[in-house]
């Protein structure tokens, strides 16, 4: 496929997936919509731009594999599974239903395409390190994607993996960092710092890069490119806006766990096209 | 009588069977692997790392990391023996062997190294006499508690083939091989050590033997009392509680845990709901003084004759 095709799939399949995911979280009254709007060019981008998998061989040893870190922002990993053919749309409508496969946080025994269960903050990074050694070890090629929230990052566990990560020279393991600037109560730097960001992986033994997080152009450009020879692991550094996509809701921390109204949603649908 | 003393004849550390067993069952299957947190040489893992140090793993000071990196793994295919002091392992992380191994029920073996109180003066920051509390709730975790170097090897070969979250508690106090019939190691089962009538006394791990003893001094005073190696604490099994309860009336349970929680709350958990009958807890009450492995078992009463005292008083509280 040309790029600009692919470009195009991906800017379909994440206003999609942002139509969807509001959908299930105004119909739900419940959800974190400011960080699926932020995260969702990122996943569009690896399910249907880089990553190779097979929705009908879930367990297939040789796959890609997508780490939810920040495992609240269910809307958008449950809508980019379902449109990756993992399992149907209708299942999308029972959304934190009583006894639903679609918990607020994702869980591998119920849903085909999560890859781990995470909720509590800093679990992913060390599961996609543990990952990739194992294909470090028997030398396997596929590579290992983990989406963590940047407040996450004040959670100590990354750091030990990322040292790890380091160590290792993974070559095979991409962090990508949903950089919003926002946590749950205001802002990252207000609350406990991150930056300089690329400097403190490059001081872990990264490769870091920054990339504008809502540019799928660019996002496609730093994922796909092959890893092989490159000796490090990849921290993309994404910036992106909490609400991405709707006027009143970029940037809001009230949006982190906000839901709907019967307007909101509607106003929000005219935005969303 | 105090505790066994160290290097007593007959006695064996359990890690060597172990380690010896994991190297066995790497050699063939390319599969294992062992995760470390700088603990290769009180793992016992030396020759695991000498014969195939691309599976060793070692992350470092670093718990949280060590468990997660264990769920990747079991994602990736391999079989991780995730190895470390059990104090640290269980509860540097233990939002990590609930949400990552436990809840998504990852194919991870944990392994908890120099458990109780085998740092004996080293204090409780050490020790790790909480573990059977904190685990045993997390029900897709199989708690493997080993009695003897035969047993800890039977274990280590059950969980490498077992697909599913194991615990293996291993004890460094050396302990002696314990002297039962046609040994079949069935998980989730208790091992009947020795039958009676009077009361049941309820050991796991390092205390079976202690029991055993307690059980011969009872006999002497005409009590009849069954022994019981309870080596899985999850899933209890229920029907040699009911059979104890129903058939000798009194329950003593020992452990070298905490007793709030461990063995004994879990008995007495089952008891309270099914069959109420007296039992006697003993193993330690909370944070423990400072002293040696062996005076601190003497002083909690954690002795065959500390044990035979609960016997005493559970049957008592029969009447």
């Amino acid at each position: 496929m040309l790029k600009n095709d692919t470009v195009q799939t991906i800017r379909e399949k994440a206003l999609w997936m942002r139509r969807r995911a509001f959908k299930m979280v105004h119909d739900a009254q419940l959800g974190h919509p400011g960080g699926d709007f932020s995260a969702i060019d990122i996943i569009a981008t690896l399910y249907f731009g880089v990553m190779r998998f097979d929705p009908t061989r879930p367990d297939l040893e040789s796959r890609d594999r997508f780490i939810m870190s920040k495992g609240h922002a269910t809307g958008a990993l449950y809508t980019a599974l379902c449109a990756a053919g993992y399992y149907p749309e209708n299942w999308l409508d029972t959304y934190m239903a009583p006894n639903s496969k679609l918990n607020g946080h994702p869980n591998r025994n119920y849903l085909p395409g999560v890859e781990t269960n995470t909720g509590p903050l800093g679990h992913g990074m060390p599961v996609g390190l543990g990952i990739a050694i194992a294909a470090q070890i028997s030398g396997q090629a596929h590579r290992t994607f983990v989406l963590t929230g940047d407040g996450e990052l004040q959670e100590g566990s990354n750091w030990e993996a990322a040292m790890t990560a380091g160590h290792r020279k993974l070559e095979n393991l991409t962090l990508i960092v949903d950089r919003n600037r926002l946590q749950q109560g205001m802002g990252t730097e207000e609350t406990n710092g991150l930056d300089p960001l690329d400097q403190k992986f490059k001081a872990f033994g990264w490769e870091a890069l920054m990339v504008d997080g809502h540019d799928v152009d660019a996002l496609l450009d730093v994922l796909a490119a092959p890893r092989l020879g490159k000796g490090r692991p990849l921290c993309v550094i994404a910036n992106t806006v909490k609400g991405k996509g709707v006027s009143f809701m970029e940037n809001k921390a009230s949006w982190h766990h906000g839901v709907p109204n019967a307007l909101q949603y509607e106003t929000a649908l005219e935005e969303l096209v | 009588m105090a505790a066994p003393a160290k290097k007593e004849e007959g006695f064996h550390d359990c890690r060597d069977a172990w380690a010896s067993t994991l190297e066995e069952l790497a050699a063939g299957d390319s599969r294992i692997v062992a995760v470390v947190n700088d603990s290769v040489g009180s793992s016992k893992l030396g020759g695991f790392q000498k014969a195939f140090p691309e599976r060793l793993v070692n992350v470092g000071i670093a718990e949280q990391n060590m468990v997660g990196v264990g769920a990747g793994l079991a994602n990736g295919g391999k079989i991780p023996f995730v190895s470390a002091a059990s104090c640290f392992l269980t509860a540097r992380a233990l939002e990590q062997i609930k949400a990552d191994i436990a809840y998504a029920r990852f194919n991870v073996k944990l392994v908890g190294q120099s458990s109780g109180v085998a740092y004996g003066e080293l204090g409780p920051t050490h020790h790790s006499i909480e573990d059977f509390a904190w685990l045993r709730p997390l029900d897709a975790i199989t708690v493997v508690v080993p009695s003897d170097a035969w047993e800890t090897a039977e274990a280590v070969r059950w969980a490498a083939a077992y697909d599913g979250p194991v615990y293996l508690r291993l004890s460094r106090m050396p302990v002696p091989d314990l002297d039962v019939r046609n040994r079949i190691f069935r998980p989730g089962k208790a091992e009947l050590v020795r039958d009676g009538s009077d009361v049941t006394l309820i050991g796991c791990g390092t205390t079976v033997h202690l029991a055993r003893q307690a059980a011969e001094k009872l006999r002497y005073e005409g009590v009849s009392a069954r022994v019981l190696n309870m080596a899985t604490l999850n899933p209890l099994d229920e029907e040699a509680l009911a059979a104890a309860a129903n058939e000798t009336g009194a329950i003593v349970t020992v452990e070298e845990a905490n007793i709030r929680g461990g063995l004994g709350g879990a008995v007495a958990e089952y008891t309270a709901g099914h069959r109420p009958v007296p039992v006697e807890r003993v193993g330690f009450p909370g944070f423990v003084v400072t002293g040696s492995v062996d005076f601190l078992f003497e002083h909690y009463g954690i002795t065959p004759d500390g044990i035979a005292a609960a016997a005493r008083r559970a049957i008592v509280r029969k009447r």
